[in-house]
């Protein structure tokens, strides 16, 4: 039995909604796996819960009218990289998410869950970040549309607005952010299943049609400060550059400039700004080669 | 306030319901209302595997999920793969066969991973295996016994000859 003080079950989006206003003190509940481990652990033990795991229509990735990549906030993790769509569009992303926690622990988990949390370590962060993805709200006034870099306030805390009844619906991937890009996602960890990332690195990139120069560069991190970042400095080392080993030691070293790792029982700082260059570097090196370019 | 709420679902090919107490795991309604002993109350925290059983044929832990989702949900234990006089199932066998066994405390778990990734009627490479078999922890075999017994389930159900 879990110690929760009551269960409030959504129906839809709008009963969501209706019940977030109705009890403000309530968590929401996706699929659970952080929420009922912290309840175990007695973290949010006494709580209310309303639970939205069981709204199918917040489930399944489609292509809106503009070609963007949708994905409903509740899909889980197996099934975004089993999914088609992604295959085709963004694979750096199913990649990611294949490495959370267990078989198991990716059937359950779910992409909202992994970005409402705000933690900086969730796989799937930098790879949203390094996509400048875009997270849908839906709340009594409507929706609401913001890119991922806003949606995280710091360490824990998200632009959920509990008083206009939000919860996040979908997230997009805008058609900007995937067309031709190939991405790389490098998880660094003491164990290869169930562990969290010590440090997390996603880099995309798309080439030109003459693959002899990147058009564009993103590379985001978790794990490098409080919440998942984008590394300008590096990215403007990239941008416009030819693919040569030089252009990607410089890059990688520039990622020092703007990440922020700091020292935890799992990694000390120094370690961790020691692999984030090598891992910038292999992270860039894998996606020039998926995108068809050739280092130089 | 103790909050009830009725759940129907099917439980190795029956239609049941039973009236369930909402801060109940999924877990705690297998064990406690059907007596389906099968289902291991391990870490309860969703790390060890234990408690692992298939619902529409993926496998979760049922010690993190609530049993009021459950709801309208097929679902598998390990009762589930033995035939009507308790014959044992290829892969059941295969544990025996391989020495995959100790003490037993983890292998439904892993038994309904492995056929989760059996009935998928693809191939696996070992890598893959070890992968889709990440979810569960056993303290007694090493690991390898198990590897072996599903990789020769599945070997045996493509049809094909193990090389090794």
């Amino acid at each position: 039995m879990y110690d929760m003080k009551a269960l409030y079950e959504a129906e839809n989006v709008q009963d969501a909604i209706r019940l977030r206003l109705e009890h403000p003190e309530a968590q929401i509940i996706a699929g659970g796996s952080d929420v009922l481990v912290q309840m175990r652990e007695g973290k949010r033990a006494g709580k209310e819960l309303i639970s939205i795991y069981r709204i199918d229509e917040m489930r399944g990735v489609t292509l809106d009218e503009d070609e963007n990549v949708r994905i409903g906030s509740l899909t889980s993790f197996s099934h975004i990289t089993r999914d088609p769509i992604i295959q085709k569009y963004v694979n750096v992303l199913g990649e990611a998410v294949d490495q959370v926690g267990s078989p198991q622990i990716r059937n359950i988990g779910t992409i909202g869950g992994n970005t409402c949390n705000g933690v900086t370590s969730a796989d799937s962060a930098s790879t949203l970040h390094a996509l400048e993805a875009i997270v849908e709200l839906t709340g009594k006034n409507g929706v609401r549309r913001i890119p991922i870099r806003d949606f995280y306030i710091k360490a824990g805390q998200v632009d959920i607005r509990a008083e206009e009844g939000e919860i996040q619906t979908a997230i997009l991937i805008p058609k900007e952010s995937y067309e031709n890009c190939f991405g790389k996602y490098i998880k660094y960890g003491m164990r290869n299943a169930m562990e969290i990332a010590s440090l997390g690195c996603s880099v995309n990139v798309r080439l030109s049609p003459d693959k002899k120069y990147i058009r564009r560069c993103r590379i985001a991190y978790g794990v490098a400060g409080p919440v998942p970042m984008r590394v300008p400095s590096a990215e403007a080392v990239a941008n416009g550059s030819r693919p040569t080993q030089a252009m990607i030691d410089e890059f990688a070293l520039a990622v020092l400039l703007d990440i922020r790792p700091r020292d935890s029982w799992r990694a000390s700082k120094a370690f961790r700004q020691h692999i984030a260059v090598e891992m910038a570097r292999r992270a860039l090196t894998e996606a020039i080669l998926r995108a068809g370019g050739v280092i130089e | 306030m103790s909050q009830y709420k009725v759940v129907h679902c099917n439980i190795n090919g029956q239609d049941v319901e039973k009236i369930v107490d909402v801060r109940a795991s999924l877990t705690d309604m297998l064990r406690n209302e059907y007596h389906l002993t099968s289902v291991k109350k391990g870490c309860e925290v969703g790390e060890c595997g234990a408690c692992t059983v298939l619902i529409d044929g993926e496998a979760y832990n049922s010690c993190i999920y609530l049993a009021v989702w459950a709801e309208g949900k097929h679902i598998r234990t390990l009762e589930g793969l033995t035939g009507p006089n308790g014959e044992l199932s290829d892969i059941q066998q295969a544990f025996i066969d391989e020495t995959a066994i100790q003490c037993g405390f983890c292998t439904p778990g892993f038994i309904l991973s492995a056929s989760e990734l059996l009935d998928s009627g693809k191939f696996y490479t070992d890598d893959e295996l070890r992968k889709l078999l990440s979810g569960h922890l056993c303290r007694c075999t090493g690991y390898e016994n198990i590897l072996r017994a599903v990789k020769k389930t599945m070997y045996r159900r493509l049809g094909k000859e193990i090389d090794s």
